[in-house]
């Protein structure tokens, strides 16, 4: 690869623990981004992020254009929501989140097909740090990554806290192209979103983290840097393509060498990680004054008949995407929102895209293997790819005989969920349910 | 308004249900939600089935959906491959009464696994591979003309006792083909005297007079200390295996050697416990010997040191989990032979060291435990590390 030569802007990898090989499968990466036909109606929920659920500020029967604020939240952990559609809204009532089961507030709006913008979009004007904040908080934007966290929040630190800004552009989970089209095709959007941030927030480095499968992207950033002085202060780390290079802790370890403490924050060491298409959409509401009203995400797996990366308005129906796409060769027997190693599984095509949504994936079973659970014989392999250093086999015994202690100690909250552990169990045993068990035993024993 | 949200709810609880169900199909823990279960109560059956012809059934197993190729009876099957080897060395030199034992012993594993399973109405799991491992191994701990009723209860004993009554596969805390050998040396000791040990070297011995030929093997010589090894078959001898031992598994290194790398190149077992045993054993016999390295190599080649070094030691179930702890492990195992075989009333002490330190292994499990990522100690560490990002 050439742009591995040019050591201006590229930098050299720091080493993590453990990760796994899982296959890439990314099918989808020549396919630039397409447009979604505008939905015939939406469903936009209330919990879109982590923190507390907005309340509608529109009632049935009001008219709303694409970009209008529709729910919002005094909450400070809480990210305002959008009119993805121009229309009218239809109802307002109580969803299920595939995620978790519980229930949202919905909004459903009726489209009238026109996707009128809404008068009120403007571009923010900033003079200021809180002017900057205020922007990514008007935007709507939450952590597109998968977390959902609201941006403005995350950017919220004291000045001076922070001296690295890790974009994440690893992308390492299989099946996903959406971050590698962003990071192709919508280049001076993300960089736009880059040097605002490290404007307002005063961060003076900046670590773009890439894995080495994705040479296009690598190359579109190393070029864009490199065709502007300005921008000599921002790198680019290309990682082996190796799950989970994308996880947050190990982003920072790769970029900086730097250890998040157990319980701390990235910006406890410094760091702020940011998605590269969360930068992309606050690029264009910087330039544009369009909040997060739509995203790119992939639709691939056995049984899509035309796998592609979409670009659907927030809210739409699975089922729309779903048919837009060609519909079913063939009967799914997995249905997924996000990815294969940390998705969430669904029961139907009846859920609406959310914002931290970047993949839909309908799998069938040859592009899975799921095994009943057996013993565990002890061979430690989960151990050798837990990027946390944990001890899956021990605490999933402690959790198995009931012991909230023991499994507090074995440090069971510090599991990020990655899955590497599960994925190289040859009992292929389901320990990433155990530890979401743990955690609550955990939970339970510190309520008491 | 109110209707809607009616069907919104039953939308809710069917797919809840649904799940509940698929999730039972996936073999999954009995970790359904249980807000999900009390809801789909409210939802009656009919309509629950109604709803699931209606969409296709899907799995909701947990995450990750994807999983690498590996699996336990593949594992399995490695070892026994890798045991391949030193069965044909095995049978070359004490001929077919080897590969019958060897038939015989893991059908009795499988078996008795299969009985054990059966009375504890626990799910079987005969197909794991785990006992044909048990069994082969065991008989090649004993020699060729070992009483085949004694094999069959020996692998019985290790199955049913050491293995099964503590949960069965990885439950066990002693190697079970250990206990087993143990077991048959502590109950039918002159079963373990060689009266005839090699095709075509019998004669031999029998002509030299040498009497319970046998009874002399390397070990037996070794123990008189180094600078006495008069009588001892030559190092090629132990090398390539042409010379009498007492359990048939044991008398081929270069087999041994081979099964090793195999399992090494395959990912089944780390270098660590083989290596630290065999050389915390090196450094004790140069130490104990002036640095004779001929008794040093005949410490390594003698006996069972090799072979219980790569099959026995590397039991998961029975062996640390960390590479620290097994190479601890592996020191322990190496002191511990040697105490017995320099200082003790017994010319071998593979077998004790092995079952002490797989009792040891709990606690050193819990020495070695890694510190988490980010935890205290960690952070020390990382504190020599570079901490500004290069400009």
């Amino acid at each position: 690869m050439s742009v591995s030569l040019r050591r201006g802007t590229i930098m050299p990898v720091q080493k993590n623990h453990g990760g796994v090989h899982a296959e890439h499968r990314k099918n989808t990466s020549e396919l630039r981004d397409v447009v979604l036909p505008t939905p015939a109606r939406v469903s936009i929920p209330m919990k879109m992020h982590l923190g507390a659920p907005c309340e509608p500020v529109v009632s049935v029967g009001d008219t709303v254009e694409v970009g209008q604020l529709i729910g919002d939240s005094k909450a400070a952990i809480s990210a305002p929501i959008h009119a993805s559609i121009s229309g009218t809204v239809k109802k307002i009532n109580q969803v299920p989140n595939p995620a978790d089961g519980t229930f949202m507030t919905t909004i459903e709006i009726e489209s009238d097909g026109e996707m009128r913008k809404w008068s009120g979009l403007k571009v923010p004007e900033i003079n200021s740090r809180e002017d900057f904040l205020a922007a990514v908080r008007n935007s709507g934007l939450v952590g597109l990554g998968g977390a959902g966290f609201p941006t403005h929040f995350k950017l919220n630190v004291k000045p001076g806290q922070v001296d690295t800004l890790v974009v994440n552009g690893a992308e390492c989970e299989p099946y996903i192209t959406s971050d590698d089209i962003v990071m192709r095709y919508y280049t001076d959007q993300i960089f736009t979103g880059i040097v605002s941030v490290m404007k307002w927030i005063e961060i003076p480095n900046c670590v773009i983290v890439v894995e080495d499968n994705k040479p296009e992207a690598i190359d579109a950033l190393v070029a864009y840097i490199e065709g502007d002085s300005r921008l000599s202060g921002i790198k680019v780390m290309v990682v082996p393509a190796e799950y989970p290079k994308g996880a947050e802790k190990v982003l920072i370890q790769n970029a900086t060498g730097r250890v998040v403490p157990v319980g701390k924050l990235p910006a406890d060491v410094g760091c702020i990680v940011m998605n590269v298409t969360t930068l992309t959409v606050l690029g264009i509401y910087l330039k544009e004054g369009r909040p997060l009203t739509n995203k790119i995400a992939t639709v691939d797996g056995g049984a899509i008949r035309e796998p592609k990366n979409v670009k659907i308005p927030i809210g739409t129906s699975l089922k729309d995407i779903v048919d837009f796409c060609g519909g079913f060769k063939q009967e799914p027997t997995l249905l997924l929102m996000g990815g294969p190693m940390m998705g969430t599984p669904l029961s139907s095509l009846d859920f609406a895209f959310l914002k931290q949504n970047n993949a839909i994936l309908a799998l069938v079973e040859d592009d899975y293997i799921l095994k009943p659970e057996i013993a565990c014989i002890r061979c430690g392999r989960c151990i050798d790819v837990c990027p946390m250093l944990l001890s899956p086999t021990e605490m999933k015994s402690s959790i198995a005989a009931g012991n909230a202690e023991k499994t507090r100690d074995l440090g069971v909250n510090t599991c990020i969920e990655c899955g590497c552990c599960a994925f190289a169990c040859p009992s292929h045993i389901q320990l990433v349910q155990y530890f979401r068990e743990g955690k609550k035993m955990v939970r339970a024993l510190e309520v008491k | 308004m109110a209707a809607t949200q009616a069907t919104q709810a039953f939308d809710a609880s069917a797919a809840n249900q649904a799940s509940a169900a698929n999730q039972a199909s996936a073999a999954d823990q009995a970790n359904t939600e249980k807000t999900s279960n009390t809801t789909s109560k409210q939802a009656t059956g009919k309509q629950a089935v109604k709803q699931q012809e209606k969409s296709p059934v899907l799995l909701l197993a947990s995450s990750p959906h994807f999983h690498d190729k590996s699996d336990t009876s593949k594992i399995m099957l490695d070892v026994i491959i890798a045991l391949v080897p030193v069965i044909i060395a095995a049978t070359v030199l004490y001929g077919w009464r080897v590969l019958l034992n060897v038939v015989i012993s893991a059908a009795t594993c499988v078996a008795a696994e299969y009985v054990s399973r059966k009375v504890m109405k626990r799910e079987m799991t005969i197909s794991d591979l785990s006992a044909v491992v048990t069994g082969i191994i065991l008989a090649l701990n004993v020699p060729a003309e070992f009483p085949i009723w004694q094999l069959m209860l020996g692998g019985v004993g290790a199955i049913v006792i050491a293995k099964q009554i503590f949960g069965g596969l990885g439950q066990n805390f002693v190697n079970p083909a250990m206990i087993a050998r143990l077991m048959l040396v502590v109950s039918f000791a002159k079963s373990f005297v060689v009266s005839n040990p090699l095709i075509g070297a019998g004669a031999a011995s029998t002509a030299a007079g040498v009497d319970a030929a046998s009874g002399a093997t390397p070990m037996a010589i070794l123990a008189n200390g180094a600078g006495q090894l008069e009588g001892i078959p030559s190092l090629w001898d132990m090398f390539i295996g042409t010379h009498g031992t007492m359990a048939v598994g044991e008398t081929c290194a270069l087999a041994i050697l081979i099964g090793f790398v195999y399992m090494w190149v395959r990912g089944v077992i780390k270098p660590h416990i083989p290596v630290a045993y065999v050389g915390t054993v090196a450094v004790l016999s140069l130490l104990f010997s002036g640095f004779d390295f001929t008794f040093m190599l005949y410490q390594i080649l003698g006996g069972g040191l090799l072979f219980g070094a790569v099959f026995m030691a590397t039991d998961y179930a029975t062996s640390p989990l960390t590479n620290k702890g097994k190479i601890i492990f592996g020191i322990g195992l190496g002191l511990i032979t040697c105490v017995i075989r320099f200082w003790g009333s017994l010319p071998e002490g593979v077998s004790y060291s092995i079952v002490i330190m797989n009792i040891l292994t709990v606690h050193i499990d819990n020495w070695t435990r890694s510190p988490i990522f980010g935890q205290a100690k960690k952070q020390k560490k990382n504190q020599n590390e570079p901490k500004e990002v290069e400009a």
